[in-house]
């Protein structure tokens, strides 16, 4: 049993043309037991950044909380929302301050840059080194089977109807084939003006 | 070894747990209660290491209504459960991490609701409807899986927990005799019937 499969998650980030989509899965459970089918891993940041917690649900909610605590303070300091790569750097360094007791969860970022709209993703490893995605980022224990599916769907300049399908469908059938994850599924598309979020129904299983 | 269940309704929120003290093969008492009150309408019941849950129930029982002292107000439901998850969270990378899973049923007065949140001992915590620790948590969820609605009454939990408890009797190796039962509602926590195997189980 590794620590990183004890609760079990899956997170997809995919970028569009002038969009975002991260999405993951519902599933709290403790190694084979579910307890809660409707467990939000997603939190938001700013007005287009979000960032979505794999791992170990405990490590998910203090890494989550204490991003939030930094980026509050930056941003009352600089008084506009933060710009993502340097969200990737705050990311990076808290999860670094414990390089050697480290929080068992990684975070995957999407957003859109706050000036020029560009769209922005990036996964880290749980000692916060980051990986600023072109077309997707995938995380959790479904993470290999994500890519394969990302892979299959996503092609450049997705619109976001498009890009709603091609995560949505990359996301539900990875996680068909993780006993770990599903249970539903959230998807969070990110736009230059609006944000829509939209609840999957999944395999319960 | 041991087992606790919470249910909500539309509301209040129940939780029930057995009533054991054991250590190892050794059953000390058969009559304790570990639920303890948090505040007005704050409720919160356990698992796992008696010494650990009693530790850790009494010192955040006493930080939560200090707070209420220091503020003049109760701590908000939602406020006390991140501050207990934030306390279990502490623990797990001290030198004393404590082995108590946790299951809190509140009512918030404000915005009139009630919560039942899951906790472990690592910290995790989620809201559920319905939720339960220990060996007993296997057999108590399909059942609550299957008779559970929202929107039920007290009198439906108690049967659905009736019907929990039977299940445990016939299936579960461990013995428990006797169940605590209470509520909390918007008026407070009431302590409901204690649950005795030996009585009888009413199914309704």
């Amino acid at each position: 049993m590794s620590i990183d499969e004890y609760n079990g998650s899956a997170i997809v980030a995919m970028t569009g043309k002038d969009c975002v989509a991260i999405a993951t899965d519902t599933r709290f459970g403790v190694q084979r037991t579910t307890i809660t089918t409707d467990f939000e891993r997603v939190h938001k940041m700013g007005p287009t950044l979000y960032v979505a917690m794999s791992g170990l649900v405990t490590d998910a909610y203090t890494v989550a909380a204490r991003l939030k605590y930094r980026l509050n303070l930056y941003e009352l300091r600089e008084n506009r929302p933060v710009n993502p790569k340097v969200f990737v750097s705050m990311v990076s360094n808290l999860l670094y301050e414990r390089r050697f007791g480290p929080y068992f969860s990684t975070p995957v970022v999407a957003g859109l840059d706050p000036t020029s709209g560009k769209p922005f993703i990036a996964g880290f490893d749980c000692i916060g080194d980051p990986t600023i995605g072109t077309d997707f980022v995938t995380d959790g224990t479904s993470g290999e089977q994500l890519m394969g599916m990302c892979e299959a769907f996503w092609r450049p300049d997705l619109n976001k109807d498009e890009l709603f399908e091609a995560i949505s469908q990359s996301l539900l059938n990875a996680q068909d084939r993780d006993s770990y994850a599903g249970w539903g599924a959230q998807v969070y598309i990110i736009e230059k003006d609006k944000v829509t979020k939209k609840i999957l129904k999944a395999r319960k299983d | 070894m041991d087992f606790c269940i919470g249910i909500r309704g539309n509301d209040f929120v129940l939780l029930c747990e057995d009533m054991n003290a054991a250590q190892s093969i050794m059953l000390h008492k058969q009559d304790h209660e570990k639920m303890l009150d948090l505040n007005d309408h704050l409720l919160m019941t356990r698992t796992g290491n008696l010494g650990d849950g009693v530790q850790c129930a009494e010192f955040l029982q006493k930080n939560i209504q200090l707070y209420q002292i220091r503020n003049g107000y109760e701590m908000r439901s939602s406020a006390a459960a991140h501050y207990i998850r934030k306390y279990l969270a502490d623990t797990l990378r001290s030198r004393e991490p404590l082995e108590v899973n946790l299951l809190l049923g509140a009512y918030d007065v404000i915005s009139n609701t009630p919560q039942l949140y899951y906790m472990d001992y690592l910290g995790s915590m989620a809201t559920a409807p319905f939720c339960a620790h220990g060996y007993g948590a296997m057999f108590a969820t399909s059942i609550l899986d299957m008779y559970y609605h929202p929107g039920i009454s007290v009198d439906e939990a108690i049967g659905i927990l009736n019907k929990c408890i039977k299940e445990l009797k016939k299936r579960l190796i461990i013995n428990f005799s006797k169940f605590n039962v209470k509520v909390v509602d918007k008026d407070g926590i009431h302590k409901l019937p204690t649950i005795s195997v030996e009585d009888g189980i009413h199914t309704h």
